[in-house]
């Protein structure tokens, strides 16, 4: 049960998905106009994550490993409707109206596929189970913070609750340009009192990803992209300078 | 006519990543360098141009007549992947040079939820082919742009004396935040 605790405490503060990895930002940027849509989104995402990484976990000797990927995505999008489903049905018109396709594209979301790939894939299903109720927790509070936030200040009101008199509002901060701009003074913050973060750790580490390109989509770390690069074009370089002693041996020949 | 709106509608107005944050993660990863977001753009036009044309001809040829229409997410995820990995290997076989150009990006392309975001589109608005791949061609035109103009700035302010808390991640987050500014202007264009 420990084990369990210690899964809830790493992915809600230690390695917060949002705040520390940077994972799943297009879900984060687009429904935090309000903290009652971000909390719509991070509790479907929620349990996508836990029950993913369960039947991930539960499954992962019976999945051949090259097919890996193809098998997991099928179950998180398995998953992803039957949540959408669920949110059509029950879930409050209007989140659900906002939500919109945002909920499909669950499927997409790197710290699903993150989590099961680094994570469920090597461990018990509890444990697993735990793993992702904890990021998927982090995650909503992340969202939270940002949802409530751009309310606040472009809305003046907290779950619809208004305490802002409509001339002090700044509406851009409900628009699309406010997500980047809270997004940019919350990093900045966290580089200012040196928080962990995928944003301020050492540059001198080379890949921070472990090399795993398939999940990252390049955001872990720009060096990373560079580093591939340079890996790539040394490599066509040794291969050009191979070929070219060939050809010479069967010129000299 | 339609179709010509919905493909500026698509670029400019609509922007998918400054005003629908889809694409975002590559939108920031990938952007350092002039060259690799370029190659990132022709990329995500490249597959988004395919991979509409099918998720279309699947929904209207298979999934609607037969009424499960409910299991598009699945399928249209399971064809892009699968797309995704046609396209490497044909590349690599017969195109090499262009796949030595693109061939780096494709992998990220799997994970990037415009591919999705546009088929799932496509569906919810109930675009006929030729409207959906306007708007598909339209949205990927607009990613291009938009990754194109942040890497211009991003190399410009590589130069720049920036605060030190507001170095890295932050400073760009800003400076997208200011083109998000900037296409809201286009909203006007199209009523």
């Amino acid at each position: 049960m420990n084990k369990c605790m210690e899964r809830l405490y790493n992915g809600i503060i230690k390695e917060n998905p949002t705040f520390v990895i940077m994972l799943g930002l297009c879900p984060t940027f687009a429904v935090t106009t309000s903290a009652v849509n971000a909390i719509g989104m991070g509790l479907s995402s929620t349990v996508v994550l836990m029950f993913s990484n369960l039947l991930i976990s539960a499954l992962r000797n019976a999945i051949p490993d090259r097919v890996r990927l193809p098998a997991e995505i099928v179950i998180v999008a398995s998953l992803v409707t039957v949540v959408q489903l669920l949110m059509e049905g029950f879930a409050p018109a209007s989140v659900n109206r906002a939500l919109g396709i945002y909920i499909p594209l669950i499927v997409v979301n790197c710290i699903i596929l993150g989590r099961a790939e680094a994570y469920a894939l090597y461990n018990p299903p509890l444990v697993s189970f735990f793993d992702g109720l904890g990021m998927g927790l982090g995650f909503t509070a992340a969202l939270f913070i940002l949802g409530s936030i751009r309310e606040i200040l472009g809305a003046g009101s907290i779950f619809g609750f208004q305490f802002i008199p409509n001339s002090f509002h700044i509406s851009i901060f409900v628009m699309a340009p406010g997500a980047f701009f809270v997004m940019a003074v919350l990093c900045a913050l966290q580089n200012r009192f040196k928080m962990p973060s995928a944003t301020n750790t050492d540059e001198t580490k080379a890949l921070t990803c472990n090399g795993d390109c398939l999940h990252c989509a390049g955001h872990n770390s720009i060096e990373n992209h560079e580093a591939l690069t340079g890996c790539i074009q040394h490599a066509v370089e040794v291969m050009q300078k191979a070929e070219s002693m060939d050809q010479k041996k069967e010129e000299k020949r | 006519m339609k179709i010509i709106l919905l493909f500026v509608s698509g670029a400019l107005v609509n922007n998918v990543v400054l005003s629908r944050f889809l694409g975002l993660c590559s939108f920031l990863g990938v952007s350092k360098k002039k060259e690799t977001a370029k190659g990132m753009g022709a990329a995500v036009i490249f597959t988004i141009f395919l991979s509409t044309m099918l998720c279309s001809v699947v929904y209207m040829c298979i999934l609607k007549p037969l009424g499960i229409g409910y299991l598009q997410t699945i399928v249209f995820i399971v064809l892009v992947a699968a797309l995704v990995q046609l396209i490497e290997m044909y590349m690599k076989k017969s195109i090499p040079s262009l796949h030595k150009a693109l061939g780096i990006y494709l992998p990220l392309i799997t994970t990037n939820c415009a591919v999705l975001g546009v088929a799932l589109d496509n569906v919810q608005k109930s675009y006929n082919f030729a409207e959906g791949l306007a708007w598909g061609v339209g949205t990927a035109v607009g990613y291009a742009i938009s990754i194109t103009l942040l890497a211009g700035i991003r190399e410009r302010i590589e130069n720049n004396d920036v605060p030190r808390d507001f170095q890295g991640m932050p400073i760009v987050l800003v400076t997208a935040g200011l083109m998000a500014i900037a296409f809201c202007g286009f909203s006007g264009m199209i009523t």
